[in-house]
């Protein structure tokens, strides 16, 4: 009651500017929602960078403002891929960390002292907030009701399908990215609805910026013209679709250009083609169009058409040889496993090896998106009963958004800013109903029409089949229980929904990663800070240039945190290399020191969960290490013989020859047993007891282990002095005596026979 | 509002294709002589000269400025494209920004005739001449921007 007053309240004694300011106070209120929520992990641990790819973002960023853009631009990294080295200005998407760099010159110029570390770890945060805005503009293009735009921007800012890739300290390329896309569209968007091309070269400008920023540019690469080609086909096309589509078109692909790492692309891969064509057939269909208004004759429209069609069929057609000729770039693996979700996992081992790649568990949609996936159907319906150009285009996001996000983990990224803003739609229509505190006016008039109106409308219920835009629902609620209801609960979904999101950012989204946190028995927090203690024992007792070889989830964190040269890290552009490092990981001793010795590794790095129950550690991706390895090398790497006969993966009493005698066995378990009582040793990930005899290393010495034993650390051995293989040096070493003692005795037996 | 109105329109040209296929036996004699240019059939000539004599007519002198400038475009990038094929497209990236320069240039002077063009002016009540001219130069230096960066 008292909202439905306050309403009246205001909407009665204020004018559109004090509605407009409280408007403004709004946003910035739900801006500041939107970065707050962000900031658990800076309050919880500190203000660092999290996981992995953001360390290299970081790496980058730093090496930016130290060196100038042109040398950044020009980067040539030898501190990655050794012996390869990286292109890293020409393999990057610039956008993050230029950003990063103006806005820290910027505060520099302000006389502001700011670390660039700081301005990494909240620049998601701050680009949240900007989000929202941005979502708040796109809703507002879309209906009428200002409401929608302020519930969308709130739940575009706390949602956590988007807080997961944007918490304070996740410097990643998503973290304007999504912020660009959003104001995107929004361009594109009014772009199309005014027919101008002031926004659509607004848009081509934002559009340049995100494919600096992102690879998922091409989503909207390809959404955009799917759009128009959508609105063409429903005969839809207008002059203000072609002034915003081709001056979008001209313009961005130009700018996307721009960038070193996309290049050629625009005009070479089947991924941008669809832009292309659409291009080529707006021309088209524009030519037909101006030529039709010069035309009498009818059968010369129709004539018109059918060439229209005919050119059509040609140009793809051409396009289909040119692809199969070679000349245009096929689809990348990446785009096939959006297909066909198994694709990856036989051809590419390294891209189903990413978490994120995998396809998306249906709770997921829930746990990120809560209530909204239930309203987001209802919004997309409302789309559909008006059906305007822009709503047109919110239908084909949603439809196209929802099937990659049930495709690929990461992807539902994309979907969130469409579900926020259907679902915003659906919510306000309630509550703009419901809030509304006059009675329906409609009353007065279906009284007056008395006799005939009731008798249609119960005809229009009983015939549901009738037209719907025959059928004029009243609309107009006229008890206030029902309002109360209604609106009440809604006011409740809306608080639980903010419980969930709260929620989720606190305990799934907001932990760092490098850092991990556990309670103990008390209750208290207790920090393990094994990633940041073996990096610094890296960087603090190791030369320079020692290379360190790891599994290449680590080697960003590596170069960032270390500043170790690595062989192998998460911008996986060369396989084979990774497929080295596998196959040095997952052969015996004797095989791998040959690898070793040949890359020049200093130290081996292996993460090891066993003793804390970590269960992301090496083990368990061991067997991508093993696919990746037997993709280059079938012969020498088997899958097969690292699961026993029974199918099992194991690594206690019952662990295959194969895999006891691999290099990442032997590292994890090395020494295990001494924290055990004999014969007790236990891993406590995998929830088994271990052999009682550990396994012997010959070729790399132990160098360090970090508190918990989450990273081991090995020093690869020189060659041994004397001329001897490690194996018997050790064993010499070792068992000094056993060894004479055996070579004597075969002497004297004979001796005595 | 605007769909609705496009709507009819749009079942009723669907509705010509029906009746349109038993009449395909003109087409490809007309739509060879509309392509090459003259000469041909009467029909095909009648008609192309009716659409001429109408252009020059009715078209205002402003218009066909631009129509002029959009030939120019038109011919300049055919030769690129010849000279493309002929000779090799060894500087790529200076016949990629060269040619996408004058598709550019094309589309943004379509697009400013489209809009300056008073039959489309229910289209475009926003918009005024000279704010359509204010964003074609605003387009033109974007799109000369990156193409002279792009050109290396």
């Amino acid at each position: 009651m008292a909202a439905t007053e306050g309403d009246q309240f205001l909407k009665q004694a204020t004018g559109p500017k004090t509605r407009g300011l409280l408007r403004v106070i709004i946003l910035v209120l739900i801006a500041g929602a939107a970065v707050s929520s962000r900031l658990f992990s800076v309050i919880r641990f500190e203000s660092i960078i999290h996981e992995f790819d953001p360390w290299f973002n970081f790496r980058a960023t730093k090496y930016l403002v130290a060196n100038g853009f042109y040398d950044f631009w020009d980067w040539f990294d030898d501190r990655t891929w050794h012996p390869l080295g990286r292109v890293t200005g020409g393999t990057l998407y610039p956008g993050l960390m230029v950003t990063s760099g103006v806005i820290y010159h910027f505060l520099r110029f302000l006389t502001l002292p700011v670390d660039i570390r700081n301005i990494c770890v909240l620049l998601a945060p701050a680009f949240s907030g900007l989000t929202a805005f941005a979502t708040y503009l796109l809703t507002n293009e879309m209906v009428s009701s200002p409401s929608a735009g302020l519930l969308a921007a709130a739940f575009m800012g706390i949602t956590p399908g988007y807080i997961s890739r944007s918490v304070a300290g996740s410097y990643d390329n998503e973290a304007i990215a999504i912020f660009l896309l959003v104001f995107t569209f929004f361009l594109w968007i009014k772009a199309v609805k005014l027919g101008s091309m002031f926004w659509g070269a607004l848009t081509a400008l934002f559009y340049g910026y995100m494919v600096s920023a992102w690879g998922g540019y091409v989503f909207i690469t390809n959404l955009l013209p799917l759009h128009a080609f959508v609105l063409i086909c429903m005969g839809r096309y207008s002059p203000r679709l072609y002034v915003s589509y081709t001056s979008w078109y001209a313009l961005g692909t130009l700018a996307s250009m721009q960038i070193p790492f996309v290049g050629f692309l625009p005009i070479r891969s089947s991924e941008h083609m669809s832009a292309l064509g659409v291009f080529g057939l707006i021309q088209l269909v524009a030519f037909v169009e101006f030529v039709r208004a010069q035309l009498p004759s009818k059968q010369f429209q129709t004539l018109l058409r059918a060439l229209v069609v005919l050119i059509f069929v040609v140009a793809v057609g051409g396009l289909v040889l040119l692809t199969v000729g070679g000349v245009i770039a096929p689809w990348t693996g990446r785009f096939y496993s959006l297909w066909d979700t198994g694709y990856a996992k036989i051809h590419i081992p390294i891209i189903a090896s990413v978490s994120e790649h995998q396809p998306t568990a249906w709770p997921a949609f829930f746990f990120d998106l809560n209530l909204m996936i239930f309203l987001f159907p209802a919004g997309v319906y409302m789309c559909f009963r008006t059906l305007t150009d822009e709503q047109v285009f919110i239908v084909i996001y949603s439809v196209l958004a929802s099937y990659f996000a049930g495709v690929m983990v990461r992807l539902m990224l994309t979907l969130t800013p469409i579900v926020c803003v259907a679902a915003a739609m659906a919510f306000s229509q309630i509550l703009d109903t419901y809030l509304d505190a006059k009675t329906p006016k409609v009353d007065a008039k279906t009284a007056e029409n008395g006799s005939s109106e009731p008798a249609k409308v119960a005809a229009a219920a009983v015939l549901s089949d009738g037209l719907r835009s025959t059928r004029n629902p009243l609309v107009g609620i006229y008890s206030y229980a029902s309002r109360v209801t209604v609106v009440g609960f809604s006011a409740i979904y809306l608080l639980i929904f903010v419980l969930h999101c709260t929620w989720v950012t606190s305990n799934a989204y907001s932990s760092p990663s490098v850092v991990l946190a556990s309670r103990l028995p008390d209750g208290s927090q207790h920090i393990i800070d094994d990633y940041r203690e073996a990096y610094y024992w890296l960087r603090q007792n190791t030369p320079e240039n020692a290379k360190i070889m790891s599994w290449w989830d680590y080697g960003y964190q590596i170069g960032g945190m270390a500043d170790r040269p690595t062989l192998v890290d998460n911008n996986t552009w060369n396989n084979t290399h990774i497929a080295t490092v596998g196959k040095a990981m997952s052969s015996k001793e004797e095989v791998s020191y040959p690898i070793m010795r040949q890359h020049e590794v200093d130290y081996v790095l292996v993460v090891f969960g066993g003793l804390l129950g970590y269960s992301g550690d090496d083990i368990n991706k061991f067997l991508w290490m093993v696919r990746i390895a037997e993709g280059i090398w079938p012969e020498e790497v088997k899958e097969r013989s690292f699961f026993t006969p029974r199918g099992e993966y194991r690594v206690d009493e019952g662990a295959t020859d194969t895999m006891k005698n691999s290099l990442m066995y032997k590292m994890s378990y090395y020494n295990y047993n001494s924290l055990f009582p004999a014969g007790q040793a236990q891993d406590r990930v995998r929830n088994v007891r271990l052999p009682s005899e550990g396994p012997q290393l010959n070729v790399i010495d132990e160098a360090f282990t970090s508190e918990n034993w989450i990273i081991r650390i090995y020093k690869v051995k020189d060659l041994d002095n004397f001329g001897r293989d490690h194996h018997s040096a050790v064993s010499f070493d070792k068992g000094h005596k056993k060894k004479r003692a055996a070579k004597r005795k075969g002497p004297k037996v004979l001796r005595v026979e | 509002m605007a769909p609705k109105n496009r709507n009819p329109a749009a079942t009723q040209s669907s509705t010509q294709t029906v009746p349109s296929t038993p009449a395909a036996a003109p087409k490809p004699s007309s739509s060879s002589t509309k392509k090459p240019g003259s000469g041909g059939a009467y029909d095909a000539q009648d008609i192309v000269l009716g659409i001429w004599n109408k252009y020059v007519e009715k078209t205002p002198q402003r218009v066909k400025l631009l129509d002029t400038f959009m030939g120019f475009l038109v011919v300049v990038a055919v030769l690129q494209f010849l000279y493309c094929i002929i000779v090799g497209n060894f500087p790529f990236n200076a016949f990629l920004s060269g040619f996408s320069a004058t598709v550019g240039q094309f589309v943004l002077t379509a697009s400013l005739r489209i809009q300056t063009n008073p039959e489309n002016k229910s289209e475009f009540e926003n918009i005024s001449h000279e704010r359509a001219f204010a964003d074609f130069v605003l387009g033109s230096f974007l799109l000369h921007f990156f193409c002279v960066n792009f050109i290396n």
